[in-house]
């Protein structure tokens, strides 16, 4: 265990905590214990920029399932550390701003910062794991904390159903990647990814490489949220708004990226990649600032703009990925946009979080967050006005905020990709621009519309729940330290470059580097009359023109045909499995014992006797089996004879009777073949379900002989007899079929010198194969949990009905 | 279901501290003899099967009042909790160590963490039988 892991596995050790700092620190609001550790981690982390900033690495592992490849590795680069930043550093406001948010009295906070800190600590998990198994352990971790964090409401429908949205989405990426993971660890034989990354050539010539690309592409698309799964995003704003500040702006949604920046190295040698995540992330930047404009809550225009903006670095991300397809530096020329997706990635995280906690303000303070409510708001509220105006205008990119800094980098990169010759067709490149300028137009308008329809325009207190005042002072801490950052990273923005930006662009791009040298990164603010310039001055005029004459031509909206929106394809796809599901699951379900056995076993027959004729299996061989001795003989007797009389037994006790004999013969079969664990376990455990079934006797329904038909136990008799042969066949196979020698030997050999034991069987069970053991336990402790449940359940659910009457 | 047999209910005293003193020989036993953590909790469950027969639910719970779903958990949690110990060091999960040691009157002694495994596996055997025993024993 180094330091590294106790930070990543910190979030994770105070959540068990909390519950207890709740309970016992009860005017204390739960928050402010958490607070902390997100800040500690964040200075922790700022010292690793010594180290990244030179290119150098830090990598500590912790074995795990090394005979796998499985290793909790962790790995601090560029990328991964700008990562760790965010996520704590943002964090950390966000926890602040929540302290504020949440009312103690009202809400459950002890499981809102569980499910925060195991959110946290599995995010942390994610961005710096090298071990891709261990990587997607953490990633479905996040998956999950979102969920829960998403239901947080779980008594409003809407948050239950955004959560579950939210969940099948990214649960399916997250499932398609475990796919891709595994797939390329077939190519690789490795898990560790700066491995995976050295070995990027003979991926490429894979011919698993294109599925493998888009089983991860799916997993990054899905969590990222671009078209077409980005329809969880905006209902996943059901989430309290620090949720949403801080999952669906600032971290989690940004995974995805993380994963394409990451795996960058090892799929963009090829042009299928750097199509696809270009492509898709330029229709996502189109479609999300598209809708987003018609959106009237402000949680939902945000929530749309996320899309976007996550499509736009999907699409630098993919542009930049050309760089290496041409293997090049050539003076910045195409990883500009490499530097613009790594800067907006930093940019987007300060403008969306400072406007998510605006939008959290507006909301508690005037109760609603529909736009059409409300306006003039400038007046009650000035500090949180300017805090909009700072985000807004950061997020149209207009001057000196750093929004304008990186989109004028994303034009640049855009344009570029219109040059590449590696798209093979001159004219469908130039697509990229122009779709890109034509989403920052709508980027602009739905900013604009933001801010200036919330807080200018005619004041409408008749609609709005409480009367409007300025935020306390702790709600405001946040978003004024995130809006300054926004002013500061506008107006210097080297500060980034050489420390934050040039290692995450170094892990992006490696194989462009050689030994010890570093990207050069220098923004600018001014570059003469270039093209990226008249294409902003074009956003800004056409965006005025646009928002001024907005009733004239919103029509647009309503002519887009409502059942081809992807959320009917959603809700009816839903629909349809649940129908298909139930139809199915009735026509088996039928809640009759012997059905459900009857299933089993022809099934068992069905697979166990194909096995055995295809695979030519079976196999009779008396050369090597001991003489058959008296007392054998008379146990079988006995045994076979007591079975046989349970199938004529007139009462129940009769028959548990009987078959409690059966079971006391096993027992000492095992004691004849000298196995005295197994006939001690298996004596007592005849004991007590024999007790247990006397227990039960009473319930138990009197044995009625004629109710089934004589085909029926005719089916019984068949299948049943055809269980025996199959066991009794298998059983002589097996005995038959030495294909190799027997494992026992080891254990006889090692029980004394490895395990210090004499009982060979205990010594297997918690010592070589404990792992078995603790699993059997556990399902030993879910069974016994099932069945108090079935029992306890039905009989409270008897007495409501009592109760009713 | 009143019973009042008094001669079981007489063996059921005397015969029930010697079922749950060899259960736990068993269970102390079972790295070098026969027994161990399942054999233990099971022959334990089985003493308290024969005082509920002997006896009835209630007077039962007044003696062993335990919330048997607590006692899995606890058991789950101890398993876990050796196996995750061996991550402190280093080892790979579910590692054991042992080591013999010199103590009066018993002489050369061996001591396990595989003990500390099996008394989680002893304590999940006793509160799964017992829950499964008295929820069905109680829906009467």
């Amino acid at each position: 265990m180094s330091l590294l892991h106790l930070a990543v596995l910190s979030p994770l050790l105070l959540a068990i905590l909390i519950p207890f700092l709740h309970k016992y620190f009860k005017n204390i609001h739960t928050g402010w214990f958490l607070l902390p550790l997100p800040a500690v981690l964040f200075a922790y982390f700022l010292q690793f920029i010594s180290t990244t900033s030179h290119g150098g690495t830090e990598m500590e592992t912790v074995p795990w399932i090394s005979s796998l490849g499985i290793d909790f590795t962790l790995k601090v680069d560029g990328l991964g550390l700008l990562f760790a930043l965010l996520i704590t550093g943002i964090g950390a406001l966000v926890v602040l701003y929540s302290i504020y948010y949440l009312n103690p009295d009202k809400e459950k906070l002890n499981t809102f910062y569980v499910y925060l800190l195991l959110f946290m600590g599995a995010m942390l998990g994610v961005v710096l794991s090298d071990n891709l198994i261990v990587l997607y352990t953490f990633w479905e971790l996040t998956s999950f904390s979102s969920f829960l964090l998403i239901g947080y409401w779980n008594h409003r429908e809407r948050s239950r159903y955004g959560a579950q949205k939210s969940m099948l989405i990214t649960v399916f990426g997250g499932l398609s990647m475990l796919g891709g993971i595994l797939m390329l660890y077939i190519i690789t034989g490795t898990f560790s990814i700066s491995e995976t990354i050295q070995m990027s050539n003979e991926v490429v010539n894979h011919p698993l490489f294109t599925a493998t690309l888009i089983l991860f592409l799916l997993g990054a698309f899905t969590k990222s949220a671009q078209f077409p799964f980005h329809i969880w995003l905006p209902d996943a704003m059901e989430a309290p708004t620090p949720v949403s500040a801080y999952l669906h702006s600032a971290t989690m949604v940004k995974a995805g990226i993380y994963l394409v920046a990451r795996m960058t190295p090892v799929f963009a040698h090829s042009d299928i990649w750097v199509w696809l995540v270009a492509g898709v992330g330029v229709i996502t930047l189109f479609w999300g600032s598209f809708s987003a404009v018609k959106q009237t809550d402000l949680k939902a225009i945000l929530a749309f703009s996320t899309v976007s903006q996550l499509g736009m670095i999907m699409s630098l991300l993919g542009a930049g990925a050309a760089a290496l397809h041409y293997g090049t530096i050539k003076d910045g020329y195409y990883i500009v946009a490499v530097t613009a997706a790594v800067f907006h990635l930093i940019n987007h995280a300060t403008f969306k979080g400072s406007l998510f906690m605006v939008t959290g303000i507006i909301d508690h303070e005037t109760g609603t967050r529909d736009i059409r409510k409300l306006g003039g708001l400038m007046n009650f509220m000035p500090i949180t006005f300017t805090l909009a105006i700072i985000g807004t205008f950061s997020m149209a990119g207009i001057p000196p905020f750093n929004g304008f800094l990186s989109k004028e980098m994303f034009f640049t990169g855009m344009l570029r990709v219109a040059e590449m010759d590696i798209f093979n067709m001159d004219t469908w490149g130039i697509l990229f621009p122009i779709i890109a300028w034509t989403a920052s137009v709508f980027t602009f308008l739905y900013s604009m519309m933001y801010v200036f329809k919330t807080f200018t325009g005619k004041y409408q207190p008749e609609k709005l729940e409480k009367k409007p005042h300025e935020a306390p002072i702790g709600m405001l801490i946040s978003p004024v330290i995130l809006a300054s950052l926004v002013i500061i990273f506008g107006i210097f923005p080297n500060v980034l470059s050489h420390n934050i930006i040039s290692p995450a662009m170094g892990s992006i791009l490696p194989s462009l580097l050689e030994n010890g040298e570093g990207f050069d990164v220098h923004i600018t603010h001014w570059h003469g009359p270039t093209a990226e310039l008249f294409m902003t001055i074009g956003v800004i005029t056409i965006g005025i023109l646009l928002y001024k004459f907005m009733p004239k031509w919103t029509g647009v909206y309503r002519k887009f045909p409502e059942r081809l929106a992807l959320n009917r394809f959603y809700d009816r796809g839903l629909e349809l499995m649940e129908i298909t599901s139930r139809n199915i699951t009735r026509s088996y379900m039928t809640g009759f014992i012997r059905t459900y056995l009857v299933y089993i076993f022809s099934f068992f027959i069905l697979a166990l006797a194909s096995t055995l004729i295809f695979k030519d299996a079976f196999k009779l061989d008396f050369s090597n089996v001991a003489p058959i001795r008296f007392f054998e003989v008379v146990l079988v007797l006995i045994m076979a004879v007591s079975a046989i009389t349970i199938l004529f037994a007139k009462s129940r006790l009769t028959s548990i009777i009987l078959l409690g004999a059966v079971g006391y013969t096993v027992a000492l079969f095992f004691v004849l073949f000298r196995a005295p664990d197994l006939a001690l376990t298996q004596l007592v455990i005849e004991t007590v379900s024999v007790a247990l079934f006397l227990l039960a006797f009473y319930h138990l329904p009197q044995i009625r002989r004629n109710e089934e038909r004589i085909r029926f136990r005719a089916t019984n008799a068949l299948i049943s007899i055809g269980v025996g042969a199959i066991v009794t066949m298998i059983a002589l196979s097996a005995h038959s079929n030495k294909m190799f020698g027997s494992i026992s030997e080891y254990y006889v050999e090692n029980t004394y010198k490895k395990a210090g034991g004499e009982n060979m069987v205990n010594v297997i069970l918690v010592d070589f194969r404990g792992f078995d053991t603790m699993f059997e336990i556990a399902v030993l402790g879910i069974a016994a949990l099932g069945i108090f449940a079935m029992i306890k359940l039905r009989l409270t659910r008897g007495r409501e009905l009592d109760e009713n009457k | 279901m009143k019973t009042n047999d008094v001669i079981l209910q007489t063996v059921t005293k005397f015969t029930l501290f010697v079922i749950i003193l060899f259960s736990i020989h068993l269970f102390f036993a079972g790295h070098y003899y026969p027994g161990g953590g399942f054999i233990g909790g099971l022959m334990t469950s089985g003493a308290i099967v024969l005082l509920l027969l002997a006896f009835d639910i209630k007077t039962v719970k007044m003696i062993l009042p335990f919330d048997y779903i607590k006692v899995v958990a606890v058991g789950l949690l101890i398993a876990i909790g050796t196996g995750a110990g061996a991550l402190f060091f280093n080892m790979p999960f579910l590692t054991h160590a042992y080591t013999y040691v010199y103590l009066p009157l018993l002489g050369k002694t061996s001591l396990h963490t595989a003990v500390l495994f099996d008394t989680g596996v002893f304590l999940v055997v006793i509160g799964v039988t017992m829950t499964i025993i008295q929820t069905i024993g109680e829906s009467e």
